[in-house]
């Protein structure tokens, strides 16, 4: 049984399709990746499994349960936890307390006080964040805010981390840390999805890409096959080839 | 000698002044006069009022402007209950089923408004008070036939007290939540919503479970304060100053923490009392122009001038601490 | 019997097409000038207010006083957006922040308005009699001050709608309702843009005020409240942020409650309470909005 599975997944706008007829898969222990331009639909996908927009049509499925209809607090208690594209983190309160949150609330078997700030301790230090416990968000860089989310989402005890474009913003040494965190964050048994527009982060560590195009996925394999997928090349990757990155 | 040693901590400096502040009020009626008895007990009202709007509206971001309506709801129940004919129910329980009534109000209320974009809310909210004055107003005349309701009196001692009950039952309310689960999901639902519920907040249920706890000591207060209008008609009860009044209080002292609203409070009903005979528009005009300025300039209040005060003063004083730890440190 | 079905109906259609004014102006408030102005009611008033004493005091009548009183109200929305709400979305770290600062500013507002005129006017009721002749129509009598307001609410109404609806300005205008954001990104100039349609909000509703004034008896600083509380609903109503929306939604809240009124007039506000409530537990969004 595949941990995530998405049957004809639709979502229209008005008469647009955002993501449509997607039929894809995530097993236990992978690292997969979607790639595709800007508006191709990839968050999108994850707003309709995360539960932040409701379904046109189709069935997403996660442990053989379907997530249809739930509401995005009780899709995290059932294991599935994300970050955001554009970071939504408490920005008024400490690092600690952001994290905490995700302990308090997400996990699913509900912690006690101290368990919860055991928890919220223990996934600030995973990420390296330890020192700035009580730093207000706000004041942070975007790579330790983003860091923050990490934690924050880590901090629910979830099976499947959905990464909404982690690496976007980062210079190249962050880009090799987020990498780092994310197979550590493998290591520790949790299934990974990311959404990237960094090739290099594709490349380095999903086993399995699906690439997204107007809503559609157009390919899927190792990120060896789909680089010389010669759709996916003309539609995306080509213009990045040739741009030299 | 180590003279620093006698510099008392923070906290210990808290509890000991809470605890003359406590025994003052507590006997403050056995040496004052009636007026100042009086004028306290509208004090301990307008915090109750401010206080409990600041404890839903300052952590989530939600403007409730519906204060007067819960206020008026406790001010209802005690007209129908206290009756100068003959009082149905002793004044302790008619404060109960007022408190009750203002619960189950503010707990349908955000059933139907919470689970909507905050805006929603905001509209129904406003629009509550004018709503409830509008049809009990109808009720009154074509049910009960009744004009306006006149109410057993009750000494300003016995009102001193039982607000100074309520102001206390409060604060301690307002104190727990802040430090519990609830107040940190509703930190976090003020934070970003969106990331709230899906780090696993049920965030409808925490914002209606707030929203009535508030409303209950909106109601208590009402139903407490209403002897002391003796002549309660529907305009009077449910009035839209009295979602005013504490919100600019709260927003003065600084919605974003417990002592806040009680300095805005403090402040401002002393003022207003003084101000109401002789200037009672001119007044209402001033604190309008005062709230908007405050938004503008100051949106934490005083109380986020604090931190600023501290940074400021801190410096003789913790130079002089921290002496005394070295000293400390160098002889064990 | 077609008698009163007829003063139904053109009671109706008085008040609903004065509603619809007032819940477009308030319309165009939050939904371009992302401002849910609660003091809206506030600026009825003024311009009922404005009108009488222009009438009893300088013999201006009240058709022509628009040209005075509706400038002035439009210059002093104008000038309000500019000077506080511009000033608050500049400030403001989120739209949240913004939707609930503007709130507060406008509660604020509300109170300074209202006591400004209390000072002025006083807070006694100021009525005066224009065109107060009666004419027969349909073997009914109906007063001529209320068929011209009606004629004035609906032309200017319909007016606006079709502008909104037709005109390449007005479909901008629609468009920065929907999405001010996007609107300024293609080449909106929001500077000018929003506080024009706030000061135009508050011309809409100084209109409203001064049709009401020329109807019905008892203007007071007061009247605002319950006015703005009606416009709120029918703004829920026509759904939050469609101006369109708002016109339809005033002219059926308006015959609503002119047959709720013939069968009991105390009744009217409950009903448009119940009819509020009910929308908020089915249908939230209202006619015409958006999902």
């Amino acid at each position: 049984m595949h941990i995530l599975e998405g049957q004809g997944v639709t979502k229209l706008f008005g008469g647009l399709a955002a993501v449509s007829n997607v039929d894809f898969h995530v097993d236990q222990g992978e690292i997969v990746g979607q790639i595709g331009p800007n508006g191709a639909g990839k968050t999108t996908l994850f707003n309709l499994i995360s539960a932040a927009l409701p379904f046109s049509s189709g069935e997403i499925r996660f442990k053989g349960q379907k997530l249809n209809g739930l509401k995005p607090n009780q899709i995290c208690q059932k294991g599935v936890a994300r970050t955001f594209q554009q970071t939504k983190i408490f920005a008024d309160m400490p690092v600690f307390q952001n994290v905490l949150v995700g302990a308090s609330f997400g996990t699913p078997n509900r912690l006690s006080q101290a368990d919860a700030a055991r928890e919220a301790s223990q996934k600030l230090e995973f990420v390296g964040l330890s020192a700035m416990s009580a730093t207000l968000v706000k004041d942070l860089t975007l790579v330790n805010q983003k860091r923050v989310e990490v934690a924050r989402a880590l901090a629910t005890k979830p099976e499947l981390l959905l990464l909404d474009e982690l690496m976007a913003g980062l210079n190249p040494t962050e880009v090799s840390e987020a990498m780092e965190l994310v197979r550590k964050i493998r290591d520790e048994g949790i299934t990974i999805f990311m959404v990237e527009h960094v090739m290099k982060a594709i490349m380095g560590i999903c086993g399995r890409v699906m690439v997204l195009h107007h809503g559609e996925k157009i390919a899927e394999g190792t990120p060896q096959e789909i680089s010389c997928n010669k759709q996916v090349i003309e539609i995306y990757l080509g213009e990045e080839a040739h741009a030299g990155s | 000698m180590d003279i620093t040693r006698f510099i008392p901590t923070n906290r210990k400096l808290l509890l000991v002044g809470l605890l003359i502040l406590i025994i003052f009020l507590t006997t403050f009626p056995l040496y004052s006069k009636e007026y100042y008895i009086r004028l306290m007990a509208i004090i301990f009202m307008y915090i109750v009022l401010a206080v409990s709007w600041a404890m839903f509206s300052g952590p989530t971001g939600y403007m409730s402007l519906a204060p007067a309506a819960f206020f008026g709801v406790g001010v209802y129940t005690a007209a129908l209950l206290y009756q100068l004919k003959g009082p149905l129910l002793p004044l302790p329980a008619i404060i109960v089923v007022g408190s009750l009534a203002s619960f189950t109000l503010a707990f349908l209320t955000g059933l139907v408004t919470l689970r909507l974009k905050g805006i929603y809310f905001a509209i129904f909210s406003f629009g509550l008070v004018v709503f409830l004055k509008e049809l009990i107003n109808y009720l009154e005349i074509h049910v009960s036939k009744v004009g306006g309701r006149h109410i057993s009196y009750v000494s300003n001692t016995t009102v001193f007290y039982i607000l100074l009950g309520i102001c206390v039952a409060t604060l301690l309310t307002a104190y727990f939540i802040r430090r519990s689960r609830l107040g940190l999901a509703m930190q976090s639902i003020g934070g970003n919503e969106e990331a709230a519920a899906h780090m696993g907040v049920n965030t409808t249920r925490v914002k209606i479970l707030t929203f009535a706890i508030s409303a209950v000591f909106m109601g208590a207060a009402g139903a407490t304060t209403a002897p002391r209008l003796v002549y309660i008609d529907p305009g009077l009860a449910f009035n839209v100053t009295y979602s005013f009044i504490p919100i600019l209080m709260a927003v003065f002292g600084g919605m974003g923490t417990l002592y806040g609203p009680v300095i805005g409070a403090a402040v401002f009903a002393y003022t207003e009392i003084r101000l109401r005979q002789q200037y009672p528009y001119y007044y209402m005009l001033t604190w309008g122009i005062i709230l908007i300025i405050i938004i503008f300039f100051l949106p934490a209040g005083l109380a986020g001038l604090i931190p600023k005060l501290r940074d400021r003063l801190g410096g003789p004083i913790s130079k002089l601490r921290k002496g005394g730890e070295a000293e400390e440190h160098a002889h064990t | 019997m077609t008698g009163t079905i007829l003063r139904i109906v053109v009671s109706g259609l008085l008040n609903g097409s004065i509603y619809a004014l007032v819940a477009m102006g308030l319309s165009l408030q939050y939904g371009v000038a992302q401002v849910l102005n609660i003091a809206h009611g506030e600026f009825i008033m003024l311009g009922a207010l404005t009108t009488w004493t222009l009438y009893t005091g300088f013999g201006i009548n009240p058709l022509l006083s628009v040209a005075i009183s509706g400038p002035l109200l439009f210059v002093i929305g104008f000038v309000l957006h500019r000077t506080l709400f511009t000033s608050l979305k500049n400030r403001s770290p989120s739209p949240a922040a913004l939707e609930g600062n503007s709130l507060l500013v406008s509660f604020g507002l509300m109170f300074i308005i209202q006591n400004i005129a209390i000072l002025r006017w006083s807070a006694l009721g100021k009525s005066y009699k224009y065109l107060d002749t009666a004419v027969w129509v349909a073997g009914t009598a109906f007063r001529v001050n209320r068929l011209v307001a009606l004629a004035v609410a609906i032309g200017v109404g319909v007016t606006f709608y079709l502008f909104l609806t037709r005109s390449r300005p007005g479909k901008a205008i629609r468009a920065a309702a929907g999405d001010p954001a996007t609107a300024g990104l293609m080449g909106v100039n929001i500077n000018r843009v929003l506080p024009l349609c706030f000061g135009l909000g508050a011309f809409l509703a100084g209109l409203a005020g001064l049709l009401i004034s020329m109807c019905y008896t008892g203007s007071t600083p007061f009247m605002g409240l319950s006015n703005t509380v009606i416009a709120l609903i029918v703004v829920v109503l026509g759904g939050l942020g469609s101006i369109p929306g708002s016109f339809i939604g005033g002219l059926i809240l308006g015959l609503i409650g002119s047959i709720v009124s013939n069968w009991d007039t105390a009744l009217v506000v409950v009903a448009f309470y119940a009819i509020f409530m009910i929308l908020l537990l089915i249908r939230p969004v209202g006619i015409f909005g958006k999902k």
